[in-house]
């Protein structure tokens, strides 16, 4: 690594080198049964420089191969951006807990009895149900170095439980499904087991939705399919700074409802989305997004913060190219009102666990549409049953702009999100 | 760069010396470079190049398979994978059999856009953003231009040892409008197998979607509910692909029995005027190949015929499964990920209708076009739309806001009753499945009628 930065340095002003390299091993079952062992090594080395004045880039699995590596950063060099920011200098990062050495010694062994007990517990509530489970052990380690001195590195352990299944009789279908994740071993496969056993529960009966506007219910990964990915891209420092974000001259101006809470942070210990610092080598921070409902902070990464008069909060992400700016994980502070509460005060209305399509429609603007994959009804504070063949659409910035309720207990979904329920009054429901 | 065909040789001879039912491993060197442009400014420009491999063993019906970077110390790779599968295997192997293949495949039709140099291609782009900027009240847009080249070697336990070369070019463009806390976008995606000059030529398609981006600012959003809808070429191909092609890979169905008897060969889907086909085998698409990941030989595989379920796509172990022929559809996105059952270029044949006599007896309906995602849970499907437009009497009407569509596979086929004689392939998408996206693929359709179609809206 030291040699791709001292070569790089011959032949530009300023450059920084970012490793990574992962073991993961996923262990794999299908149609409730074990199928497949993975075992994925990875090493990449990225090369940010700048050269007159301007930012090259390249990557390459071969590290050795520096020369490849240097002129390939060289010959993008002559078109890139110039640098409105400087390479962060040495610094100190906060000590975030993100490796557990217990993961190495989980055996394969191990990993297939959890996937089994996993999967048993499912098949003994509900004989008939398909499951593909997966657990997944790996260990990651970043490094970075740059042409100022600044230099990080850090080694991050991560541990996955999942399960997906599906339910057919004739033609109809039924998919359920819960992961968790950790940088220590989950080895408890009873609390990913029981949720799923709760929608099967929930979907037993079969419930119709009328085409009209009704109030509805959006668990934690309701939250996270049909809300989220809209408030990702607002808060992006990026969209802000090109004018797309529809909150982006609204800094500090109530735009939601006060009872909701949104921050990002990659500081709490042992999750898999956390870490001493970001891919440029800046210290992890907690940023508050929206506080009491007001508009508090974008996220940005060295170049976006520069070009928008500001600094960088850390979330700098690399998906194959430049850093860009990325949420690290998002949190949403749990309300008053628990689930019970909130059914007990809807004559007629949905709850929605997974929308699928959300993400597709116009995301900028905060629209959002799908079809109740899995989402319950409910009439006169009762859950009755699963509905189907119904479209929930809606707009983020409506939707939350005033809230009924937010649920007393968030939880993780997909990794990154922690959110409660959220309770909204109205949105229009389009059946067959 | 590391010579895999060096490490290929060595690895055919290895891979025979294991007492595994199979083994097959693959190499891979790949090169790629992408522009990207936000608002007026060239935003990134990168290259980056990738050497792996990987092995993959089947023991009594159990796999395992091990990817790496780092190509040193190979048999242990080997002999890590066959430990994984036996592990696993419990069972006996099944996989339908094939005939050994010695091939290379040279890229003769595809060029290599690597070789261009990038100003080239950064004029073509500056261009287009020159003029996406001269639309009025365009708030930014993003270009993001992708290319690249690779060489990949399969290799067998049964002897087969296939080199194979491809390029690819994705361009896509959005503009997006905006005027006070409204926000609105239109894209653009186009791909070939690396002939650049599929992506040149298209300022006016260029500006007319700017141009869209502003006007759907005052364009009223569709009141949700049924409709009868009209799909263009490119968004009757992301349909077919999600509500039909995904439903037809063999690995949902070959271990489900409710799934085996939903999927029962013969099934009626659609009218007698429906025919649906994946073919890897046509030359020159974003799907096509001549060998698959498995070593199998693409082929041309009638999903539908004249409305009934006649075969679907299968790796060699589904196949075999199956009691079927397999199709050569098992594809890897990259040496890190196995190869699983996908689609290549999957499309509704044409039939004789025109345009007009689609929607000309159609008192209100939609008319919804091009591209902008889609997603299926199998049964379910969505897919969205990123043009729309109300058909009043026969007539195309007001634009809407983009529209998304949904449906049931097990009926909205069946309510397919008109279609167009104007098939088109959409070269600009990618699919996704078990965490391997985007794979390059291509679909397509002529201009198809859906009667009660669900159609999200306020």
């Amino acid at each position: 690594m030291e040699n791709i930065l001292a070569q790089a340095k011959r032949a530009a002003e300023e450059a920084e080198v970012f490793m990574v390299s992962a073991e993961e091993t996923p262990v794999q079952f299908e149609t409730n049964r074990l199928k497949h062992i993975q075992s994925k090594q990875s090493t990449s080395a990225a090369l940010r420089i700048v050269r007159q004045g301007r930012l090259g880039y390249a990557s390459t699995t071969e590290p050795n191969d520096i020369q490849n590596l240097v002129d390939n950063a060289v010959a993008t060099a002559q078109f890139g951006m110039p640098p409105r920011f400087e390479l962060p200098s040495p610094v100190s990062y906060p000590q975030i807990e993100v490796f557990d050495p217990d993961i190495e010694s989980i055996s394969i062994e191990k990993m297939i009895e959890l996937g089994e007990e996993l999967i048993a517990m499912v098949t003994s509530h509900t004989p008939d149900i398909v499951c593909e489970a997966v657990v997944t052990k790996g260990t990651i380690s970043f490094q970075i170095i740059n042409s100022r001195g600044g230099q990080a590195n850090y080694r991050k352990s991560i541990f996955g439980l999942g399960i997906e299944g599906s339910l057919i009789r004739g033609t109809d279908m039924l998919f359920v499904g819960e992961s968790q994740s950790s940088c220590h071993p989950l080895t408890q496969p009873k609390t990913v087991a029981e949720a799923v056993i709760q929608q099967l529960e929930l979907a037993k009966n079969r419930a119709s939705a009328p085409t009209k506007q009704l109030p509805v219910i959006f668990t934690p990964w309701g939250v996270a399919s049909a809300l989220i990915p809209s408030l990702m891209v607002a808060f992006n420092g990026k969209t802000v700074l090109e004018g797309a974000s529809p909150i982006g001259n609204r800094l500090g101006q109530q735009v939601f409802d006060p009872k909701l809470w949104l921050w990002d942070d990659p500081t709490i210990a042992y999750r898999p989305n956390s870490r001493p610092c970001d891919d440029e080598g800046i210290p992890s921070q907690r940023t508050p997004l929206i506080e009491q409902g007001a508009v508090a902070n974008f996220l940005y990464d060295l170049q976006t913060a520069a070009l928008a008069h500001t600094k960088s909060t850390g979330n700098g992400s690399r998906g194959g190219g430049l850093p860009a700016p990325s949420p690290s994980a998002l949190i949403i502070a749990p309300g008053k009102t628990t689930l019970d509460e909130m059914v007990n005060d809807i004559k007629e209305g949905l709850i929605i666990e997974q929308l699928m399509g959300a993400e597709q429609g116009n995301i900028l603007g905060g629209d959002f549409s799908g079809n109740v994959l899995l989402g319950y009804k409910v009439e006169s504070g009762k859950i009755v049953g699963r509905v189907k063949d119904t479209m929930v659409s809606g707009n983020v910035y409506q939707v939350l702009k005033q809230i009924t309720a937010i649920g007393s207990e968030a939880r993780w979904v997909g990794g990154f999100v922690h959110t409660p329920h959220i309770y909204c009054p109205s949105l229009s429901v389009a059946s067959k | 760069m590391t010579n895999i065909e060096a490490i290929g040789h060595q690895l055919a001879e290895a891979v025979k010396g294991y007492s595994a039912d199979y083994i097959e491993a693959r190499l891979e060197e790949s090169q790629r470079s992408h522009i990207t442009y936000l608002g007026r400014e060239l935003e990134s420009v990168g290259q980056a190049t990738a050497v792996g491999g990987n092995v993959r063993a089947l023991v009594r019906g159990g796999w395992g398979f091990v990817s790496f970077d780092s190509l040193s110390d190979l048999p242990s790779r080997i002999e890590l994978a066959v430990k994984q599968a036996r592990l696993v295997g419990k069972e006996e192997s099944k996989l339908a059999p094939v005939e050994p293949i010695v091939d290379i495949v040279s890229a003769e039709i595809d060029k290599n856009p690597l070789t261009m140099p990038l100003a080239e291609k950064k004029q073509l782009l500056d261009e287009y953003n020159a003029l996406i900027w001269r639309t009025p009240k365009l708030q930014t847009s993003i270009i993001a231009y992708g290319d690249s080249h690779k060489k990949v070697i399969f290799l067998s336990s049964l002897g087969s040892y296939i080199e194979q070369e491809r390029s690819d070019v994705i361009l896509r463009l959005t503009a997006i409008a905006a005027e006070g806390s409204e926000v609105q976008q239109v894209g653009l995606s186009l791909g070939s197998r690396g002939d650049f000059s599929s992506i040149q030529g298209l300022h006016q398609q260029v500006e007319q979607m700017a141009k869209h981006a502003v006007e759907l600012l005052s364009a009223p959003q569709v009141k949700g509910g049924e409709y009868t809808v009209v799909l263009d070429p490119v968004l009757a191909g992301v349909f077919v692909h999600e509500a039909f092609g995904h439903l037809s890979e063999a690995d949902f169905v070959y271990e489900n029995d409710r799934l085996r008897q939903i999927m029962v060969l013969g099934k009626k889907f659609g009218s007698s005027k429906l025919n649906i086909v994946d073919s890897a085998a046509i030359p020159g698409l974003r799907g096509s190949y001549k060998y698959d990941d498995e070593g199998v030989p693409a082929t041309k595989t009638y999903l539908i015929k004249e409305g009934e379920l006649v075969g679907r796509l299968h790796s060699r172990e589904t196949a075999a499964k199956m009691k079927e022929k397999p199709t050569g559809n098992a594809r890897a996105i990259n040496y890190r990920y196995p190869p699983i059952v996908r689609m290549t270029n999957t499309y509704i044949e044409p039939g004789s209708a025109s345009f007009e006599e689609i929607i000309g007896d159609i008192k209100e309906g939609v008319y919804a076009k091009n591209w902008f995602g889609g997603t299926t849970s199998m049964e379910m499907f969505t897919f969205s739309a990123g043009e729309a437009y109300m058909i009043r009497h026969g007539k195309l009407a007001e634009a809407l806001r983009p529209v998304v569509l949904t449906g049931n596979v097990f009926t909205t086929l069946n309510n397919i009753d008109a279609i167009g004689n104007d098939l088109e392939m959409n070269q600009g998408g990618g699919c996704g499945k078990g965490g391997q996206a985007p794979l390059p693929v291509s679909n397509g359709s002529p201009h198809i009628r859906i009667r009660n179609c669900l159609v999200g809206g306020r």
